[in-house]
Parts: structure tokens; sequence; C-alpha cells
């Protein structure tokens, strides 16, 4: 191993941290449904530049493959599933209402990003790895960003992208904790994660022929009301 | 072997319910592949009784005690629910897409059965997102907009919970790695090295599980989703999410609460008792003033989900043994529940309790069930919850766990009144409401009848097998 090269290979994945977590507020920040689905592609092939880098520094084979099944799963099969799912008009929407406007949510994902890297001082200090102690607060704080998006955002597509965006999360810190997780594994959790753009696609497509909108938070129809008895 | 096949059986007839020339029997098709995949079930309980463990493919598939318990019940009320189904389904408005609906149908049983025969947690984990992704189009299938909001919150809820628990178990292996263990991570071998491990980041991991899989368990506050489900998805869908689908996350909680019992510094079991308690005294209280049958039987799970988390949260062999045998008993008792109702929907076409009125001159077969089963899941005395509920309450006696012990038995009683409330309303009474009840299908009386044996039996007789396979399982459990 090239003792220049390993400080260099970290460097550059404390970067890309940066770039994962900026992706995160973007996809906070932005209406338009085409551009948080862009957002999301990118957030995707930066979480496989990390894996790739890390496993190469420390050449690790899982980290390669992990990288190549990141850009196979993310960058590549879920944008193409939800295309052919999804109605085209789907894409050129923008949200006008949000829980929240838009400059608030992006002080909360701040603070929220604040918070993830508070939870998991303790822990990740103890680490003697230097990439531990980026990936584990950048990836809890995109599982709680995403967490949030999915509650603030009222457009189906992009409540799917939050989800999404959590597992990206998920795995930068996983890059980090369990770089030898089998393949096995990683692989099944890839098709999973496929497999949640087919569904919530499907279900879109059907809520979109049922009752014409793309926004499932216009129903209200179940819930437990007060009703005087008889 | 038995094992193996009766893990991949129920994916065999999913691709049979798919081939176009069988897809007019895919109900026939389904029935007798669950029918033999539960007979297997059996054999594989058994060589867990003789040897202790059946194994499947070593490394990947065995069931120890708790996990053959799992898969018997499984695969027992996914087979009764897939009965009930023939009858039921054939009312339904899409009746034309009712192949798609068993092919879909055999994928979750296939989920909900290979997720106790796993050994590696991380595959655990994706088994549990496929039981969730599978339910997802199943509780949307009448297409109805009531049944695509109750899809949509489904999944918003349940798929949130999945990143949160898949960090949570990359933790659970970097503490394990951490620790020093070596080849594949298995249940087995995280309880021999749980002591090792640091503490901080093995209550951090259970943590973000326990949120991740409780929202699918349907623990308060993240219960939400159950209620809507539960009266939207057809009723046999909801047979199986009620009575399997909510206990098998619960499963994987609990096996990793078994590792946390085994560290000496990491206790969370009266955390445990408490978030328990919190689910069952708003699920009493909910059930008080309940407005739809289903909704009563859907909140009614989420207390019975937290009086097993408290029981098994009293860390004692004994609780853990009240806790699986309550696991054992709401899961048999649940699914007839949800047969009752189903019956009492189709034949009268409401699923408002103050519209149902005098059933018992109306439909004394569907009166009759529907009595049975709220004794039963009431827990009133000749039934198997009774009895598990008061070994869990003397349990915590035991362990000194008096507060919670009091506060569990009252919200009991609570819930008890509420439901026994409303089924009161729905069964007595006067009945010039209704002019002519829909027949009821041979098939859903047979599921019900088929179903209400083993709880008349099991509240009376536990036969020695049966007792073997809790106390296996309990012991899997951990506690002192």
């Amino acid at each position: 191993m090239n003792s220049a090269q390993v400080p260099l290979a970290i460097g550059f994945n404390a970067l890309i941290a940066g770039l994962i977590l900026i992706s995160a507020f973007a996809m906070v920040a932005t209406r338009q449904v085409q551009g948080v689905l862009r957002f999301f592609i990118l957030q995707s092939a930066l979480l496989a530049t990390s894996s790739f880098l890390i496993g190469y520094s420390r050449h690790s084979i899982h980290l390669l493959a992990l990288g190549v099944i990141t850009v196979a799963a993310k960058v590549i099969a879920i944008p193409w599933v939800l295309k052919r799912t999804l109605p085209g008009e789907v894409y050129e929407r923008r949200e006008i209402e949000q829980v929240l406007n838009i400059p608030s949510s992006l002080l909360l994902a701040l603070l929220l990003a604040i918070a993830a890297e508070f939870i998991v001082a303790p822990i990740a200090m103890a680490s003697s790895d230097p990439v531990v102690r980026v990936n584990l607060p950048i990836g809890l704080a995109g599982v709680l960003i995403g967490a949030y998006s999915l509650i603030a955002r009222r457009e189906a597509l992009p409540q799917l992208v939050g989800i999404l965006a959590m597992e990206n999360g998920a795995f930068f810190a996983g890059i980090a904790i369990a770089p030898d997780l089998p393949l096995i594994a990683e692989l099944a959790v890839a098709i999973d994660v496929i497999l949640i753009a087919v569904v919530i696609g499907v279900l879109t497509r059907d809520i979109k022929l049922t009752i014409g909108t793309t926004e499932p938070s216009a129903l209200t129809e179940l819930r437990e009301e007060p009703q005087p008895w008889r | 072997m038995a094992l193996t096949v009766a893990v991949f059986l129920p994916l065999v007839a999913a691709l049979l319910c798919w081939v176009k020339p069988l897809r007019n029997i895919a109900w026939g098709v389904t029935v007798v592949c669950l029918s033999i995949s539960f007979a297997l079930a059996v054999v594989s309980a058994h060589q867990v009784l003789v040897n202790g463990r059946s194994i499947g493919i070593p490394g990947w598939f065995e069931a120890d005690g708790l996990g053959a318990l799992m898969i018997l019940l499984v695969s027992f009320v996914c087979d009764l629910a897939a009965i009930f189904a023939g009858g039921y389904m054939h009312h339904s408005e899409r009746s034309d897409r009712l192949w798609w609906f068993y092919c879909n149908y055999n994928l979750l049983v296939f989920a909900l059965i290979v997720v106790p025969a796993l050994t590696d947690p991380n595959l655990v984990w994706v088994g549990v997102e496929l039981i969730t992704l599978f339910a997802i189009l199943l509780v949307g299938f009448e297409n109805t907009p009531n049944a695509l909001e109750a899809a949509w919150k489904y999944a918003i809820l349940t798929l949130m919970g999945a990143p949160i628990s898949l960090l949570g178990f990359l933790m659970l292996y970097w503490a394990y790695r951490s620790a020093g263990g070596t080849g594949s991570e298995t249940w087995q071998g995280l309880h021999a090295m749980a002591p090792l491990m640091s503490p901080n980041l093995l209550k951090l991991s259970f943590l973000l599980v326990f949120v991740g899989f409780g929202s699918k368990t349907g623990f308060v506050p993240t219960h939400t989703w159950l209620p809507d489900a539960h009266s939207q998805a057809p009723t046999p869908i909801c047979a199986v999410l009620s009575g399997v689908k909510t206990s098998v996350p619960l499963y994987a909680v609990l096996r990793f609460l078994s590792i946390i019992l085994a560290s000496p510094e990491a206790k969370l079991g009266e955390w445990m008792v408490v978030l328990g308690l919190c689910s069952v005294a708003v699920a009493a209280f909910l059930l008080l003033q309940v407005r739809d049958y289903k909704r009563m039987f859907a909140y009614s799970t989420v207390e019975h989900m937290g009086i097993i988390l408290t029981a098994a949260g009293f860390a004692t062999q004994d609780g853990a043994l009240g806790a699986v045998a309550q696991m054992l008993n709401h899961s048999l008792t649940k699914s007839l529940c949800f047969y009752a109702a189903g019956i009492v929907l189709l034949s009268l076409g409401t699923r408002q309790i103050r519209d149902v009125r005098g059933l018992f001159r109306v439909s004394p077969f569907a009166a009759g069930a529907l009595l049975l089963c709220a004794l039963a899941i009431a827990g009133a005395p000749p039934f198997p919850i009774f009895l598990s509920e008061f070994s869990i309450l003397s349990a915590g006696l035991r362990s000194g766990h008096n507060a919670a012990v009091a506060i569990l038995a009252t919200l009991i009683v609570v819930a008890f009144v509420g439901i026994m409330l409303q089924v009161n309303n729905m069964i007595f009474g006067k009945s010039d409401l209704y002019s002519s009840p829909e027949a009821i299908p041979a098939s859903c009386r047979t599921a019900v009848i088929i179903g209400a044996i083993p709880i008349l039996l099991l509240g009376v007789f536990i036969p020695q097998p049966v007792h073997s396979l809790l106390v296996l399982a309990a012991q899997q459990l951990g506690g002192r």
C-alpha cells in the first residue's frame, strides 16, 4: 500500500461526504419533482464513488463490488423502473405547498445534521478509523434528513426519493462500519431497493388512475373521528 | 430438507399461479402448496423437538425452537387464510385479477416464512423488507380510494423504518466484527459474542432496529397505518397481516433483545416494559371509542404486540415463556377474529359497528363465530389468551415489576370491556334491519371451523409437544 495514497483517498472521501450532505439539502430545497430525482441520482453516484475510493485504497473487493451494485441499482435501474411505471406528467409537476416552507425546512435539516453528529459522537470518536469518523455522522444525517423530507413532501415521487435517500445514508455509513458485509446481503439489499421503486411506482400509478392526482396526501378519509355514540 | 421445501414451496406456488394455463385454478394451487408447506413445517418442528435444531441448508436455513414455532404459525395461519380467501375473494370487485392476487399472496407467504428460517441477521432485514413490499399491493388490492389511501400510508410509514433498521443492522455487524467475531454473522454467534461487544454500540444499534421494525410491528406511535390497512385490505390479507405479519418483525426484535440481555452492561429490559405498556394503553383506550369492527380487531393487535414486548422486557425465563405463548395464541385467535369479521362484512356489507344489530337472529353462524373469537381475543377464561396473559402477569410479579403488572392488568381489563361492549352491541338487539343477508360461502365456514379447533383446545389442554416447543422457544429469548 502506497503511504501517500491513503490520506489522499481519505481526504477525497471527506470531500464526497460533504457533497452527499449538500445533495441531501438540495433534495429538501428543490420544488421540481424531476429535480429531486436528479439530485438523488447524483447522490447515488457520489456514494458509489466513495465506495470505489475506499475500496481501491484498502484493496477491498467487497467495496468495489458494492460500488458497481450501487451504480447498477440506483443510477441505472431505479430511474429506468420509474420511467416505465409512472406517467410522464409526474415528472413535470412542481410542489407549491409543503408542510413547511423551504427556508424553514433547510434550517430543520441543518439541525438534524448537527443532532446526527452528536448522537454518534461517543461511538464514532472511540474508533481509530478516520473513515468511520466521517461516514457515520454523515450517514446518519442522510437518514434523518431523508426521513424529514418524507414527512414534509406531498407528492408521491419525492416521498419515494426520500426513502431511497435514507437508504443511501445508511449505506454511506455502511461503507465505513461494515466494509466486508457478505456480497449476498449487498445484492439482496440492492434488489430490495429496486423492488421498493417498482411497488411504489405501481401504487402511484393506481392512485393516479383512480383519483386523478399524484398527491397521496390528498387522501385523508381514514382516521379515528370522535363522533357521538349513535 | 423438510425445512427447505417448506420455505420454498410458497415461491413455487407463486410461479405456478403466474403461469397462464394455471391462472384459473390459482386458488387450488395456493391451498395445496400451502397445506404441504404446513405439513412440512410440522415435520421440521418435530425435528427440532428431537434434535434441538432443524437444518435446511446448513449456514443459511436453520430453525431452532423459536424459529420452528414461528414457521409453524406462519404456515398454519397463511394456509387457513388461503382457504378462507376462496369464497371471500369471489365477491371482490376485481375478481378478474384473482390469479394476480394469489401470486402476490404466495410471495408474501414466502417472505413471512423465510425470515424465521434465516440464520444471518442481515438477510433477516431483507426478508422483513420483502414482507412489507409484498403486502403493500395486497392492501390496495380493491383499488378504491380508501384502499389506496391505506396502502399508501402503510407503505410510507413502514418503508421509512427500513433504512433506519438497516443502519441498525450494519452497526450490529460492526459491533460483531469489532468484538473479534469471525466468519459469517449468525444469531447464535452474536449471542455468544454479546458480552464482548461495546454496550453503547449495541444499544444504539438495537434502538435503530427497534424504531425501524417497531413501525412494521405497529408499536405506538408508529401504529397509525395498522387500523387503516386492516380495515381496507381484503379480509384474508387482514388475517395474515394481523396474525403473523406483525409478529414476524417482532420475532426479529426479540431475537435482538436476547442479544442485549446476554450483554452484562447493556440493560434495556425496563425500557421495553415501558414502551410495551404505552402501546397497550393507547390501544386499550382506542378500543373503547372505535366505530369500525375491523379497526377494532386491528387495535387489539397493537394491544397484544405491546403485551408481548412487555413480557419480553421482564427478562426472565417465565416472562419469555409467557411472551412466546402469547405470540402463539394471538396469531391463532386474531386470524380467526378476522375470518369472523370477514363473514359479517360479507353477509351484511357494512363495516360500521352501529349498523350491525341483532346479528344472532340474522346469521347465527356469523354471530357465534364473532362472539367466540371476541371472548377469546379479549382474554376470557376458558381460552388460551387468558392462560398466557395470566402467566405473563405472574411472571412480572415474580421478577418484581409490581407497578407494571398493576398497570398491565388494568389495561387488559379496559381492553376487555371495550371489545365486549362493541361486540355485544353487534350481536344482540333487534334484527329487523336486514331483509336478506348474503349466504356465507362454504370455504369461509370451513376456515372458521378449522381455526376454532386450536383455540378451543389450547385453552383447556396444551399437548406435550406444543409445550416442549414453547419451552425451547423461550430458551432462545434468554433471560434469567
